[in-house]
């Protein structure tokens, strides 16, 4: 899969400086909702300016963990400090902290103007100020003419852009994301990843998203950080994360890999070499492996990352090679996806870019194969 | 020519017609009629609109006295608007008392909204004439409520609660309260939790938040519950005739005297069409709000 975060022009990683201060600090935030634990003990840190992506299927914690931040629910245990000051006991009227909401949350009884003025109609405003900060919004988001329309009246990319302009009249402090493009087409989508990006640039607010769509986290996000089950599996910039998952559920939640399972069987300064504990192959990695020999380990290759040719008359796996057969050829026009059946019975996938312009494949159903990589896409992941 | 059946929908649609025009348009044309005949010593007690004169002429006597005595006796116009009056504050109590009491059916726990909502409307199963009846053992000098009142030592004679004014607006704000819950209710569970936590989250106190959200929303609701409560009450006849004092002349009374005590019926018609006619005002205006916010 292509993977491309959308660039940030001189953007600083203060993550990486030990001196720089945290914006939004949450500190072992704990909720339970009677037996179920949808936030287990997490502790994170976002830096001012950053458009950090809480990504996690249903049920991993994300939205709960969002809607403490907005103040609409409490933790149990844990603190949240925004800007250094604690807001665990701060209702959500009085937060410095503005969310759009997945389902927009337009008031339906309001034009797009009143929806837009209505938080600083909450803070008693003057009047001309408000127009003028609705005006400025309207422009930002490209709403200009569409003032006395109500939300049933807009199409859904519209009603996207009013929802952003009414949670970011009010500069807050941070603004909070629900699945802001879930409700969007695919094409539209991707539009409006670059739009509120660069918006989010030029406001310079810090920006919270959830979001279980793992390509709008990596190619939007600063930094993300994969949820599951409540807790945080792993957090990173996108590349970090995708190029060095640290478990099994981050390498096969964020893009698509192929895990195997193997023992340590060797480590030295070149990195390590792990014996397939489902078929007759090594695979070579060029990083230290995180335990000891003779450990269990899974392995995990990315498709993106293997080559796939015909192999060669009676030739056997080997290290960093697999032989199968071609059971399935996916064509997705920028690229090919071939599962490729081992002769254990285990399919894995193998992606090829479409560099070509073939309407015939060199590969092709059922031909016996030979899949290679290199040790540097080898990752070896703690059992 | 080809023999045109009318459509299975056009017969559908003609159903409710057929029945409106039969037992609503067609006695509302009769009592028309009636309202502007003169009155006559006989069976029935009117003369004819359409009369032969001796010359052999077809003639139409409509006699517009009765309306006019309408507008210029001030015991009618009276009548009529202390009718208006006591709807227009039954509507309001009701939806005083009612709108909390939807709105909480409305946040209840789902499996709870339903044994709520039949505990609203479970006065239904017990006759209407015997509810307003039982409020005659509640409210009397040695009713259930002065007893308890004497009885706590409260008072030392009883209270005079029957057939005043309370208990006019107590009988009909019991009887009508189900027509205000239902329509409130069914506004205020549509209405999506998250503008409300929208408007939190943009600065709303959970009172403005009501005030600017919540109430306005709810608006199709409100009306039509004051308008179910306040329609019927306007030609209320059973509540103030056993509850209210005998102050309590209101437009069902009168139009009960004209009609079953002075058997005048020319007159009794006439009073329901202009109170036909000051209902179907407030109910066209209705119409054109729910058109309004349906669009």
């Amino acid at each position: 899969m292509q993977q491309a975060n959308i660039a940030r022009p001189g953007s600083a990683e203060p993550w990486r400086d030990p001196e720089a201060e945290p914006y939004v600090r949450i500190l072992n935030v704990t909720k339970r909702f009677g037996a179920t634990v949808a936030v287990d003990d997490v502790s994170l840190d976002i830096y001012r300016g950053e458009l950090f992506a809480l990504l996690g299927g249903s049920g991993s914690g994300k939205t709960t963990l969002l809607r403490m931040l907005a103040g609409f629910e409490r933790p149990d245990s844990g603190r949240i400090l925004l800007d250094g000051q604690d807001v665990a006991d701060v209702p959500p009227y009085e937060r410095p902290v503005n969310m759009m909401f997945q389902s927009y949350a337009l008031f339906p009884h309001m034009t797009v103007e009143q929806n837009i003025a209505f938080g600083l109609k909450m803070d008693g405003l003057p009047r001309a100020e408000i127009r003028d900060r609705v005006a400025a919004m309207l422009d930002l988001v490209q709403l200009k003419g569409f003032e006395k329309r109500r939300p049933h009246e807009l199409s859904g990319g519209q009603r996207q852009r009013v929802a952003l302009a009414r949670s970011l009249v009010k500069q807050p402090k941070l603004l909070l994301l629900d699945e802001p493009l879930g409700a969007l087409d695919k094409n539209l989508r991707e539009q409006t990843q670059f739009e509120l990006v660069s918006i989010q640039e030029k406001l310079g607010i810090t920006f919270i998203m959830v979001t279980h769509d793992q390509e709008e986290a990596m190619t939007m996000a600063t930094r993300l950080a994969v949820m599951n089950h409540g807790y945080l599996a792993q957090v990173g910039t996108p590349a970090e994360v995708y190029e060095y998952p640290q478990s099994r559920f981050v390498a096969e939640f964020l893009g698509t890999a192929n895990v195997f399972e193997g023992l340590i069987r060797a480590e030295g300064p070149t990195g390590a070499l792990i014996e397939s504990t489902e078929f007759d192959a090594f695979f070579q990695s060029d990083t230290d492996p995180p335990k000891p020999e003779g450990a269990r380990v899974f392995v995990a290759v990315r498709p993106e990352k293997m080559r796939i040719r015909r192999a060669e008359a009676g030739e056997m796996a080997g290290t960093n090679r697999l032989i199968g057969t071609v059971r399935d050829i996916a064509y997705y026009g920028d690229f090919f996806m071939f599962v490729v059946e081992l002769p254990e019975g285990k399919s894995i996938r193998v992606s090829r870019p479409n560099l070509a312009r073939l309407t015939e494949l060199p590969i092709t159903w059922d031909d016996r194969v030979a899949v290679e990589w290199e040790p540097f896409a080898t990752v070896v992941l703690p059992e | 020519m080809r023999l045109r059946l009318p459509s299975g929908r056009t017969l559908v649609l003609a159903l409710p017609f057929l029945w409106l025009g039969l037992f609503f348009l067609a006695p509302f044309l009769i009592v028309a009629k009636i309202a502007l005949s003169e009155g006559a010593l006989g069976i029935p007690p009117y003369a004819p609109l359409l009369r032969w004169t001796d010359e052999g002429v077809l003639t139409i006597v409509l006699n517009l006295g009765n309306l006019a005595t309408l507008v210029s006796d001030s015991f009618y116009i009276e009548a009529y608007l202390r009718s208006l009056r006591v709807a227009a504050i039954s509507g309001v109590l009701c939806l005083l008392i009612g709108y909390p009491m939807a709105y909480a059916i409305a946040r209840a726990p789902e499996h709870r909204r339903n044994l709520l909502l039949m505990l609203v409307v479970l006065p239904f199963w017990t006759s209407f004439l015997l509810r307003v009846m039982a409020w005659i053992g509640l409210l009397a000098d040695n009713g259930v409520v002065n007893n308890l009142l004497l009885g706590l030592g409260l008072v030392s004679q009883p209270v005079a609660l029957l057939y005043t004014d309370f208990a006019l607006y107590a009988g009909i704000v019991y009887c009508y309260l189900p027509f205000m819950v239902l329509p409130l209710y069914a506004t205020l569970s549509k209405l999506d939790p998250v503008l409300l936590e929208a408007a939190a989250d943009l600065g709303a106190r959970p009172w403005r938040a009501f005030l600017t959200v919540t109430l306005p929303l709810s608006l199709p609701g409100i009306i039509a519950g004051f308008m179910l409560v306040f329609i019927p009450a306007v030609g209320e006849f059973v509540i103030p005739e056993l509850l209210g004092g005998p102050g309590a002349q209101l437009i069902g009374r009168v139009l009960w005297t004209e009609f079953f005590q002075n058997r005048d019926w020319p007159m009794a018609s006439a009073l329901a069409v202009v109170l036909l006619l000051l209902l179907v005002l407030p109910i066209a205006w209705f119409q054109h709000v729910q058109g309004k916010g349906a669009r």
